[in-house]
């Protein structure tokens, strides 16, 4: 069967075989952790516990009573030190609750699996996903119970993992499939039993043939799973795209999967599901990749939330003195940092260190209108002409041009020959527009 | 702790093509052209492409007071690219000011690259034609003398197969296609320009839509009002496809990104009024080609065609009612 393909996209180096070979570790347990009552999209989280406070493994310090929201969890035993802020992922400082560890990882008696989970009514369990704290950890941290809650008369007849794993270097996804297949398939039928959904797909890109057999023999005797191979191209893993190309559906612009019937998950978060309902612990730990050129010995590492990634880097090996950025997520989107100082949180699937080499600091030249960015954008946009509004403040004209359409993947500024930052200005523009709409 | 940490917006990771890689690729994709007009037309194909080629570096070098004469390699491009579009056997400092026409009026009065409206090779050339008409578009063209480098082309001449029907049924398509008759350095061999061509498609450096259109729309209105006088419909649209400037215009100066739409239908329709434009020039109009002045109506229109064919964004037509 011929693959499907979407339109647009790049085909940068991937890197993967820094770590695809390498077994998920579990790091040491840390001496401290930091957890920032903000780890997903939505409102942040009052704390539960106080300065002095004994906590337990598990148990829940953070909550809100927004919908959109997740609670947050300890992720060791120990006592809470300090709550404020710390410096978090996303380049602001967030309350964050410390907790230093008593070194004996106690968990909290009330924790334990729900009963007979194949009886639960669809609301039992998502409200078990929800205490869980579990959030979309492919790195957008949306919370993971408010996907599955759709509104009234959306019928959703599909659940999506996304096993793409698109971004380069990161192959924490892929260990998770070859490691905790079960897992996956798991949390994909507790999501489907939640949703109604009578089709679960795990979408898959090519370059993890290994990680196809294997869930593919998995669930072999499941009719209503299957796995679909995705051609190996960036970036796949989006959203829209990789429903078009396993649904043949377009997300209509402005909306969102549950108006074409698809709800979509990462793979760690259908593993996060799993453990929610098979033991009933939240979401307090992940699989990490560190790697890049930077990282002396790369590792793909299972650490509790909260760790600092100073204690990973140094877990690896060090940064090599050459290492010129550091960043939380994959090359493409993600965030540089100017610190190792900062916790793991939901969303983090890697930290990678880039070298000298690689981080170019180049001037960049005038546009020449090569076109390439129109070629590679996946939205079917015209990056250039948005940046250029953008540079030029004209926003109706971004908005004219669908800026607020961008899917931040960075394809256009990727392949741009004047290396033009065209995906920061598209973020301008993007940005922008969506404030002018709402105010 | 860590002083060196750069933060910047992402992506972190660029391809590593540059304005200058690609330039580079388009003077690569020139090398058959470069290698067959200097077979065919020996010493003076080499003086007139080295005159054209200094000269458009220098005047941008001294423009933009640079040391570095190659630069992005883009002045290179058009001074090579202009140098195509003459006779074999020019005056030298024909090319010459062309090239510095080109540069500066063409090019770096807009603000330099990126931001002319019209093709600069062709503005150069543009502006020989209505000065120096007649060391450009005479009658009377050398014949090539294959193989012979330092050989007197001029002592032999002919007419450029484009010129009438009689000179055109002198000419087979055969010929044509390995360019081994009259016309300009790099017009004459279709052959030579396709391997360019297909280096540039290789490379990602072009779109196949408007040397595609361009010379599908040539071959439509060759054989539908060509006349028939070339044996047949079908083969009277090949021979305009083959003779005069239509390959080297679809392929390397229709194709110039800065000039050129970046909107995919806006491509195509660039390429189709090209050809239109063309093919009118040289059925109904009174110079025997119009490649140059097609492509240069057609730059004027980008902006244009840019504006009213921005692509559909995705998701745009399944609205779910």
């Amino acid at each position: 069967m011929a693959m499907a393909i979407f339109k647009g996209g790049v085909h940068p180096e991937y890197r993967k075989e820094l770590t695809a070979s390498l077994a998920i570790s579990v790091a040491p347990l840390p001496e401290k952790v930091v957890i920032p009552l903000q780890q997903h999209i939505g409102a942040p989280c009052e704390p539960l516990v106080e300065v002095g406070d004994a906590v337990k493994t598990g148990q829940k310090i953070g909550e809100s009573e927004g919908f959109v929201s997740a609670p947050v969890h300890a992720s060791i035993s120990g006592r809470v030190t300090a709550i404020g802020p710390y410096n978090h992922p996303l380049g602001r400082k967030v309350a964050a609750v410390t907790i230093e560890s008593d070194g004996q990882d106690e968990w909290d008696g009330q924790i334990g699996p729900l009963e007979n989970y194949v009886e639960c009514s669809p609301e039992e369990l998502r409200d078990a996903i929800r205490e869980a704290g579990i959030v979309g950890m492919g790195g957008a941290t949306f919370p993971a119970h408010v996907k599955m809650s759709p509104p009234e008369g959306k019928a959703i007849d599909t659940v999506i993992i996304n096993g793409a794993e698109c971004e380069p270097y990161l192959t924490a996804d892929h260990r998770l499939m070859l490691e905790e297949p079960e897992k996956v398939v798991i949390g994909l039928e507790v999501m489907m039993r939640v949703l109604g959904a009578g089709k679960g797909i795990i979408g898959i890109e090519d370059n993890k043939p290994d990680a196809i057999r294997v869930i593919g023999q998995l669930i072999e005797d499941k009719p209503a799973l299957s796995v679909v191979p995705l051609k190996t191209k960036y970036p796949q893993g989006a959203e829209k795209m990789l429903i078009q190309v396993i649904t043949k559906r377009q997300v209509p612009s402005g909306g969102l999967p549950l108006d074409v019937g698809v709800v979509n998950h990462n793979t760690g978060t259908a593993a996060a599901v799993a453990d929610a309902v098979l033991t009933g612990r939240p979401l307090i730990e992940r699989v990490v990749t560190v790697t890049g050129e930077g990282i002396r010995r790369p590792a793909n590492l299972k650490v509790r939330l909260g760790t600092l990634v100073s204690e990973l880097t140094e877990l690896c090996g060090g940064l090599s003195d050459d290492t010129r950025k550091l960043i939380v997520g994959g090359p493409m989107m993600g965030l540089a940092q100017p610190t190792t100082d900062l916790p793991v949180i939901k969303g983090t699937s890697g930290i990678l260190a880039l070298t000298g080499e690689e981080v170019e600091l180049i001037e960049s030249d005038t546009c020449i209108r090569c076109a390439r960015c129109v070629a590679a954008c996946p939205i079917n946009l015209v990056p250039t002409f948005i940046a250029q509004a953008a540079e030029h403040g004209r926003f109706a004209r971004a908005e004219k041009l669908h800026a607020a359409d961008c899917i931040e993947c960075g394809c256009c500024a990727y392949v741009c020959p004047a290396r033009i930052p065209l995906t920061q200005w598209m973020r301008v523009a993007k940005a922008e527009v969506l404030a002018r709409r709402k105010g | 702790m860590n002083d060196n940490l750069v933060i910047s917006s992402s992506p972190h990771i660029r391809t590593f093509q540059t304005v200058r890689g690609v330039m580079v690729d388009v003077l690569i994709a020139l090398g058959p052209v470069v290698a067959v007009s200097i077979l065919l037309f020996g010493y003076r194909a080499l003086l007139t492409m080295t005159v054209a080629m200094l000269a458009a570096m220098l005047a941008e070098a001294l423009w933009l007071h640079q040391w570095n004469i190659f630069g992005d390699g883009s002045a290179a491009v058009t001074g090579l690219l202009l140098a195509m579009t003459l006779p074999p056997d020019v005056a030298w400092w024909i090319p010459a000011i062309g090239s510095v026409t080109a540069i500066i009026i063409g090019k770096q009065v807009y603000g330099g690259i990126g931001n002319n409206i019209f093709n600069p090779a062709l503005v150069g050339r543009a502006v020989l034609v209505v000065s120096w008409g007649t060391h450009l578009v005479g009658p009377i063209w050398p014949v090539p003398k294959p193989f012979h480098f330092f050989a007197d082309i001029s002592a032999v001449t002919t007419a450029t197969p484009l010129a009438g029907e009689a000179e055109a049924l002198g000419t087979t398509l055969s010929q044509l296609f390995i360019g081994n008759t009259g016309g300009c350095l790099g017009e004459t061999s279709a052959m030579a320009l396709l391997l360019g061509g297909l280096w540039l498609l290789y490379k990602g450096h072009i779109d196949w839509r408007i040397p595609g259109a361009f010379i599908g729309t040539v071959w439509l209105m060759g054989t539908l009002f060509g006349g028939a006088f070339y044996n047949n419909s079908v083969t009277t649209g090949l021979f305009h496809l083959l003779a005069g400037g239509v390959l080297l215009g679809a392929i390397f100066m229709a194709t110039d990104m800065v000039t050129s739409p970046v909107t995919p239908w806006g491509k195509l329709i660039f390429g189709v009024g090209c050809g239109l434009i063309t093919m009118l020039i040289r059925l109904f109009g009174s110079y025997p080609e119009g490649v140059t002045f097609a492509i240069l109506t057609m730059n004027a229109l980008t902006p244009l065609l840019d504006k009213f064919t921005i692509p559909r964004k995705f998701g745009e037509v399944k609205q779910v009612a």
